[in-house]
């Protein structure tokens, strides 16, 4: 007994030093609460893997060099049980307990606005991508950065491109055009509601339905008989994965004939694979594609991130899991910058962070957001996600109006 | 609000369809409701789990259709599943808590909901699911009124339950000894009733027409492990209108809670919806209480 556990043991070290350099012995922590169980299940692992696949790629690729010791990146995870509370008590505990010096964000504005508060108390940097709602960088924070486009511009650019065609292929000029808004009642959906808002008074266009999704609901039939009586032109959905499942289904089943569909969380609800008749020609948002010309010596393109993502995960990367990993990306830049993992030198390190990554450029302004990077839409088109705007990316034109289900 | 009003007027059909949707899922709710009410008349428990069973029954449905079978074959299938797991249940934690006051069966059943929430998410995973039963959907007047083909059968289906639930507890053994252990259980033990296994069945046959409704909820709408608590309130609210032992109350509340919060959420905003039924639950609290004062004015 004693015995094969001294040749296993000596197995293990032989193991750890045969490997080289990677193994470093020194190991930079990073502490993260994400949603593994709850109703933000689904894209909380999203998360994680974008987080676990940074990491691993970064310490494949020799660790981080800071000053003139390589360290090698580990995560710290806790499940927030998708609750806010929960996130708050957990990044406490990692901080206090734990003692972490760096954070990595959790899903969701949520819950990113629940740590805030502790991380800018114990003054913990924290770098996170899945907090986009706008209210996250107006209180003066100071240790919180976003790789991802705040939530107001998410649907901004489906307002405009229904304005710039709106004479051509709605046959009325913008300011006629009608928007029925459907979304849910929560941070970030309220924040893109925001911003659409904003566009639809820029372009004089109507508001006629307003409706704030709660969050338990998962029927949609209401709002629904509502637009198919108004007829607006475009309709607009938000509402996470649920919202987005249902509202494809129903729009589906109650046949909701509207010139443009726009929503949130297509690619991350598989909306294309639970309805495809009803989610082709609907418009998504999106932070990431695949097909965006973007690249980095790490991962390569962003191409090739979907590559490896598909290959360990056996599932095309959702773009929670590209702007995740960007996160962990800022980090290690930083840390290198740093030269120190003193935390006040690593936030100013962070704060003047300037890369090109296989997922955007990241440059933060003086709040932390991220504002190098536009926001794309994808369009469902023959049952694939199409780039249609920016202009930049498109990979099609995009088809207005959406023609009539059959 | 007075706009979304005046658009039943300039389209009737409208109010139809909103009228029309809300009594499909209030059949749903009738379904969780009848179960709740047996269960709680019949053992004094509240099963707060009573959601979760639902979409348990939803997953079975979710993964015969991924295996390619028809998932309305699922309804009999999550109905016998979800029987086993009820009787399981009753045998291990329910069974401990009869007798004992209310708030223990109320953090029971809460423990119950949470676990079962906890296993779904771990071997089915937290993406929303649907199981799609490939039917169309009815359309009325020019498109105006849409019924899709899956809800008419649910409707079907909670109906003829009914009939069947009534007619057991009327006809059969175990019905008349479900109704007798309703009515006193002491007298029944007495007469040789085996109360225990009264229990057990009373409270697989609640698991298992969850078991059914949440096959129907799967087809229907969507599924997602942590979304039971809204069927949970629902039945318990329509049982709490209905009164217990009142099958017609039950049906006539859960389809009038159906269409008066999908015009709740047409009219005020579906933000207004749940505030709006919680409102409808005082209003007919508050009712029921000036009723029984008068009632007992009489006595005097």
């Amino acid at each position: 007994m004693t015995k094969t556990r001294f040749l296993l043991a000596t197995a293990l070290i032989g193991g750890v030093a045969l490997a080289g350099p990677a193994a470093a012995a020194e190991v930079i922590t990073i502490g993260a609460a994400v949603s593994l169980t709850g109703k933000y299940t689904t894209n909380g692992e999203h998360t994680q893997r974008g987080y676990d696949l940074a990491v691993d790629m970064i310490n494949k690729a020799g660790g981080v060099k800071v000053g003139d010791t390589t360290y090698e990146l580990a995560v710290k995870y806790y499940d927030d049980e998708s609750t806010a509370a929960r996130g708050a008590e957990l990044a406490e505990r990692l901080i206090l307990q734990d003692g972490v010096q760096f954070m990595l964000g959790p899903y969701s504005s949520g819950l990113t606005r629940a740590i805030a508060p502790v991380i800018e108390e114990h003054k913990i940097p924290m770098v996170e991508g899945n907090g986009a709602s706008r209210s996250l960088f107006t209180n003066g924070w100071r240790y919180i950065f976003a790789t991802l486009s705040t939530s107001e511009q998410y649907l901004a650019s489906a307002i405009a491109l229904a304005a710039e065609v709106a004479e051509v292929k709605l046959g009325k000029p913008a300011n006629e055009v009608t928007v029925a808004l459907a979304f849910e009642n929560d941070a970030f959906s309220q924040d893109v509601r925001a911003g659409v808002i904003d566009d639809i008074h820029k372009f004089g266009m109507t508001i006629v339905i307003d409706d704030k999704l709660p969050p338990e609901l998962n029927d949609m039939a209401p709002i629904l008989s509502k637009v198919k009586a108004l007829k607006p032109d475009i309709l607009v959905i938000s509402g996470h994965s649920k919202g987005a499942v249902t509202g494809i289904r129903q729009v589906g089943e109650m046949r909701v004939e509207v010139p443009i569909l726009a929503m949130t969380h297509c690619d991350s609800a598989k909306v294309i694979e639970k309805d495809p008749a009803a989610a082709e020609y609907t418009l998504c948002a999106t932070q990431w594609a695949p097909s965006m010309s973007y690249s980095d010596d790490l991962f390569g393109s962003a191409g090739d991130f979907a590559k490896l993502f598909e290959d360990t995960y056996g599932m095309a990367p959702p773009y929670q899991a590209a702007e995740s990993a960007a996160a962990v990306m800022v980090f290690a830049d930083a840390f290198a910058r740093a030269g120190t993992l003193d935390r006040e030198v690593v936030r100013d390190a962070l704060a003047a962070t300037d890369i090109k990554t296989f997922f955007g450029d990241v440059r933060f302004d003086e709040t932390g957001k991220n504002i190098a990077k536009p926001m794309a839409l994808y369009q469902v088109l023959g049952g694939e996600l199409k780039v249609v705007a920016p202009s930049a990316f498109a990979e099609a034109a995009p088809v207005i109006p959406r023609p009539p289900m059959n | 609000m007075i706009d979304n009003f005046m658009i039943f007027v300039a389209s009737p059909a409208t109010a139809l369809d909103v009228l029309v949707n809300g009594l499909l899922i209030g059949a749903i709710f009738a379904l969780t409701a009848y179960g709740m009410a047996l269960v709680w008349g019949v053992i004094k428990i509240i099963n707060i789990a009573q959601g979760e069973f639902v979409i348990l029954g939803g997953y079975v449905a979710f993964v015969m259709a991924q295996q390619g079978i028809h998932p309305l074959f699922a309804i009999p299938v999550a109905a016998l599943i979800l029987a086993i797991l009820g009787w399981l249940l009753y045998r291990v934690v329910i069974f401990r808590i009869v007798d004992r006051d209310l708030f223990t069966s109320l953090l029971a059943t809460y423990g119950i909901a949470i676990v079962l929430q906890q296993l779904m998410n771990t071997v089915f995973g937290g993406d929303v699911q649907i199981a799609d039963a490939g039917l169309g959907t009815l359309f009325l007047f020019d498109f105006m009124v849409s019924i899709a083909e899956i809800k008419i059968i649910a409707f079907g289906l909670a109906a003829i339950l009914a009939v069947v639930l009534v007619l057991f507890l009327r006809r059969s053994r175990m019905g008349q000894a479900i109704r007798a252990t309703a009515q006193n259980p002491r007298a029944a033990r007495v007469l040789g009733i085996d109360t225990d296994r009264v229990y057990a069945a009373t409270f697989a046959l609640n698991a298992a027409i969850c078991g059914a409704a949440g096959a129907l909820v799967a087809m229907a709408y969507t599924i997602h492990p942590y979304v039971g608590l809204p069927y949970t309130l629902r039945a318990f609210m329509i049982v709490v209108v209905a009164g217990l032992g009142n099958m017609a109350g039950v049906i006539v509340a859960a389809l009038g809670l159906g269409a008066a919060e999908n015009f709740a959420a047409f009219i005020l905003g579906t933000q207004f919806q749940l505030a709006f039924t919680f409102l409808l639950l005082v209003a007919v609290l508050v009712w029921r209480n000036w009723r029984l004062a008068r009632k007992r004015q009489y006595l005097k």
